[in-house]
């Protein structure tokens, strides 16, 4: 066994009632290295991370964590690791610093010590004002937040964050990124999931794509996004009448076959050629004199990476919103 | 907003050593006091409905209630509701567990290196504080209304010890019942349906002795009335006439009593903790 990972698992499988939540996976995060897992929801995510931080036992597999046997060594693990559960789970009757000092001495910290570094933490994440507050009356952005130093107090080596933004305005989610980062920085080990291909590629060395409590895909985010063909390219026409030349202009671009919207007159299509692609659309639709609305590339969708790695869109209510919204 | 800045220390450094059960049973505890101080609607089962029971039964059913042997009613009606709400120190504890649960705490403590068994004593040991808030308080209440001890400050101090000790017993009561149902609502649901009746069928308001035959059987082993007896008598209050045919449990209270404290605490304990357990390893 290597010390150079700081998680290292092999054939974690796990089955509620008989249903398959996890079925055979292998994880290996070097240490100071951050892994997204990917995955709609129901996928397993969060039955791989309680089971990385000791929650839940698995059927069958092993893991280490910080170098310790997750079934036979949970508490070595437990002093190591640090845990943001899906939903926050700060203490709501208690302040923001009745939290984080608690948490300091259930680390077994003694009371001044836990009350430093509380007083720290609450400084850095911008909630030394709100400290003395109970935490039910902090606004989600707050709690994700205080969740996050919650997590933080001990300086663990491992970090796991499950969906760690899941919730959070387009500013929240952003500022968290930047923290993510920070702590990336330092030589913390960070295992995150999300249901957000733009997260992972953001603040990931090395994504892994699950589904059905399978990794399907493995690598980083220029590997995956050639895998499933790049970005997209979408123009909006301004006209319907035009919007069949528009689809052979850009079939002449890309050398794919454009997806047609007629509701929303738009055309859209794969592409690997990113910024280029766009340019020479523009000149294009120049030459035609066709009036563009909108012309864009963006990244492919979650919902896009499943279509192409396993033919099927994720079936997932709250993922499929998502998209919508994006899209 | 102002943006998060993590400072330059280390970000990670080694574990600290076990600082012991004691220590971490006394940190969730502490949280838990707090709760309740936060909560204050969540501590009328042990403040203002007591003190309610107290004055309602002493000034409004009172009148109209005889106590064996002639005695003073408001004298008798203490030791029933020191019982009674003893009793719901269960229905406390199981509260907190579901309330923990609702929140998710239970996760967050089981992923920290906390001492096994700290949780669970640690919401004992808060409710066993929050036994002895209503204690307290319909002491006083009771001396303003005209409850007297009679019978020497060291037989009352038997009497609350007693008291104190069933409380610890009902905190096992109420880990189990916490651990079968999950949810809040489905323990208030059972603390009504079930704790309720079960301390109004006893000596706790009205003397066993005016009881139907069959109801009179249950209400004499129904161990919250030999609480409340036994308690009438070490603070040397009217109580149930102790007649030579009566039954074993009531010409005995007290040992009656501790028996059952015993058998909660044995039986109760291991299956609550091993239920606990179940219920939160998902």
């Amino acid at each position: 066994m290597s010390t150079n990972y700081a998680v290292e698992a092999q054939g974690l499988s796990k089955r509620y009632g008989t249903t398959p939540a996890l079925a055979g996976i292998d994880l290996e995060v070097p240490t100071g290295t951050v892994i997204a897992v990917l995955g709609p929801n129901g996928a397993g995510k969060t039955t791989a991370v309680r089971i990385l931080t000791t929650l839940t036992d698995p059927d069958e597999g092993q893991a280490t964590v910080a170098g310790y046997d997750i079934r036979t060594q949970g508490t070595e693990v437990r002093r190591r690791i640090g845990l943001a559960a899906q939903d926050a789970t700060v203490d709501p009757l208690l302040t923001g610093r009745e939290n984080l000092v608690m948490l300091g001495e259930l680390h077994q910290m003694r009371r001044s010590e836990a009350v430093t570094r509380a007083d720290q933490l609450l400084r850095e994440f911008s909630l030394d004002e709100a400290a003395g507050r109970v935490t039910s009356g902090y606004s989600g952005g707050m709690r994700r937040r205080l969740d996050l130093a919650a997590t933080l107090v001990s300086r663990p080596e491992v970090l796991f964050l499950d969906e760690p933004t899941t919730g959070l305005d387009p500013r929240g989610r952003s500022e968290l990124w930047t923290v993510i980062g920070t702590l990336v920085g330092r030589g913390t080990t960070v295992v995150l999931t999300t249901q957000y291909l733009e997260e992972a590629e953001r603040l990931a060395d090395d994504i892994v794509v699950v589904d059905h409590g399978r990794i399907i895909a493995r690598g980083d985010a220029r590997k995956l996004k050639r895998e499933v063909g790049g970005d997209q390219v979408q123009v909006v026409v301004v006209e319907p009448d035009h919007l069949a030349e528009a689809a052979r202009i850009i079939a002449e671009i890309t050398n794919v076959e454009p997806k047609v919207d007629a509701g929303a007159r738009s055309v859209t299509a794969a592409t690997s050629q990113g910024v280029e692609t766009l340019v020479l659309a523009a000149k294009a639709f120049t030459r035609a004199q066709i009036p563009v609305d909108d012309m864009s590339l963006r990244q492919p969708t979650l919902d896009e990476v499943f279509l192409t790695l396993t033919g099927s869109t994720t079936t997932d209510d709250e993922s499929s919103n998502y998209i919508d919204e994006e899209a | 907003m102002s943006a998060i800045t993590i400072s330059n220390d280390t970000v990670h450094e080694g574990p600290r050593p076990a600082r012991g059960m004691l220590h971490d049973t006394w940190v969730i505890a502490r949280r838990g006091l707090v709760h309740m101080k936060r909560q204050p609607e969540a501590l009328a089962d042990a403040t203002i409905q007591p003190i309610m029971f107290v004055l309602l039964f002493a000034y409004v059913f009172g009148g109209a209630i005889d106590v064996p042997g002639g005695g003073n009613y408001r004298e008798f009606l203490m030791g029933g509701i020191f019982a009674q709400t003893i009793v719901f120190t269960s229905f406390g504890v199981a509260m907190s567990l579901a309330h923990d649960r609702k929140n998710q705490a239970v996760d967050r403590f089981r992923a920290l290196p906390i001492a096994r068994g700290a949780v669970l004593g640690g919401h004992a040991v808060a409710n066993l504080f929050k036994a002895l808030l209503p204690i307290v308080l319909m002491s006083l209440c009771g001396l303003v209304i005209g409850w007297r001890i009679q019978d020497g400050l060291v037989n009352a101090a038997l009497g609350y010890l007693l008291l104190i000790a069933f409380a610890f017993a009902m905190i096992w009561v109420g880990v189990l019942l916490g651990s079968v149902v999950s949810t809040p609502e489905g323990v208030q649901g059972i603390g009504f349906g079930v704790l309720f009746p079960i301390t109004f069928m006893a000596s706790t308001f009205v003397p066993t002795e005016t009881m139907p035959g069959f109801l009179r059987h249950i209400a004499e082993w129904n161990p919250v009335t030999t609480l409340a007896n036994a308690a009438r008598i070490q603070f040397g209050n009217p109580t149930t006439e102790i007649t030579p045919d009566a039954a074993w449990s009531i010409a005995h209270p007290a040992a009656y009593s501790i028996i059952w404290i015993v058998a909660i605490i044995a039986v109760c304990a291991p299956l609550a903790v091993r239920s606990y357990q179940r219920s939160v390893a998902k």
